[in-house]
């Protein structure tokens, strides 16, 4: 990554965005579908991150739970809570999804702030395909559950009859965009906060400015720590609210 | 040059991203504003606080996105 080209014209001793690059784990063959990459293992460790806390938390139940325990219950409650509350009673159905989502982004974000690790989440590939999936979910959700009548969604009947039609239209787009914005509100968060504390760590190279850079560094992670619970939540509580738009789709 | 301007472009909607959080702000800001005058009534509000935070940030996104584009698609 600290590859010292300090002859290069953007005068930072490594460029920012190389901490994004996908590269294979074994060889420097070139990257397919099916190769192993960095991406790869560090999605892996977030999938076995959560195997360990919600297997070994719930291994040996006690009265008084220890501390993984404590920890697995919380997630549990915390999401259990919030697709009750924000999605309704029928939604929690779908709560083993929303949860393994949630526990998913967290493990991956948090994973991510380990230094020199590869943060999953910051890319576009990754969150496209979970929010596509939500999607899916949600509309398939939607025509089983309603039929026809789910494009009542689009169809406002509490406004005048001439502003339907207009509605309907900024419905329609408004609808198709939320896998966008879904996924780049998650990837844009993580990738911009990341390079802004890899673009103050270049400036440490300067003797003069190093205090300040370790500083603004040690700051930015502490709020990259919040960013990330709160980046995980925000995508989990779109789902519960598009979902319970398929599953009540009056307005 | 046209590079260029491409990459002038990709600045100027990155100011989009600021505007959007101005929106955030002003969100959260009379988020806290109701919370101090009813603190009883605002911890079950918070949910609606981060979809409304959600929504007001999608819109700085999709400048994000203009952005993202012109650096490297266009």
């Amino acid at each position: 990554m600290a590859t010292e080209t300090t002859g290069e014209k953007s005068g930072l001793v490594f460029h920012p965005m190389d901490q994004f690059i996908v590269e294979p784990l074994f060889g420097n063959g070139p990257v397919t579908w099916y190769t192993p990459t960095n991406v790869t293992l560090w999605m892996g460790l977030a999938v076995v991150g959560v195997i360990l806390l919600l297997v070994m938390g719930t291994r040996r139940r006690a009265i008084v739970p220890s501390r993984t325990q404590s920890v697995a219950e919380l997630a549990y409650g915390f999401i259990h809570k919030m697709v009750e509350d924000v999605a309704g009673k029928d939604a929690l159905v779908f709560f083993p999804y929303i949860m393994t989502l949630f526990m998913f982004i967290v493990f991956a974000n948090f994973l991510g702030l380990v230094p020199t690790a590869f943060t999953t989440t910051s890319h576009f590939a990754v969150t496209i395909i979970l929010a596509l999936a939500v999607f899916l979910t949600v509309t398939i959700v939607g025509f089983v559950k309603h039929g026809m009548k789910f494009l009542g969604l689009f169809w406002v009947d509490s406004a005048p009859l001439a502003l339907r039609p207009i509605l309907a239209v900024i419905e329609l787009i408004s609808y198709f965009v939320r896998p966008v914005s879904h996924s780049i509100r998650l990837a844009g968060n993580l990738m911009a906060g990341h390079a802004v504390i890899k673009v103050f760590a270049g400036f440490a190279a300067l003797a003069l400015v190093s205090p300040l850079s370790v500083l603004a560094v040690t700051a930015m992670y502490g709020l990259e720590v919040l960013v990330s619970f709160i980046q995980a939540y925000v995508f989990t509580i779109l789902t519960c609210v598009y979902l319970k738009d398929a599953l009540h789709p009056s307005h | 040059m046209e590079g260029q301007l491409a990459h002038i472009g990709a600045g100027i909607a990155g100011l989009g991203t600021g505007i959007a959080a101005l929106g955030v702000g002003n969100v959260a800001g009379n988020f806290l504003a109701g919370a101090l005058r009813n603190p009883s009534a605002a911890a079950g509000q918070t949910a609606t606080l981060f979809i409304g935070i959600a929504f007001a940030e999608a819109l700085g996104i999709f400048s994000f996105l203009v952005a993202l584009l012109l650096m490297f698609a266009v």
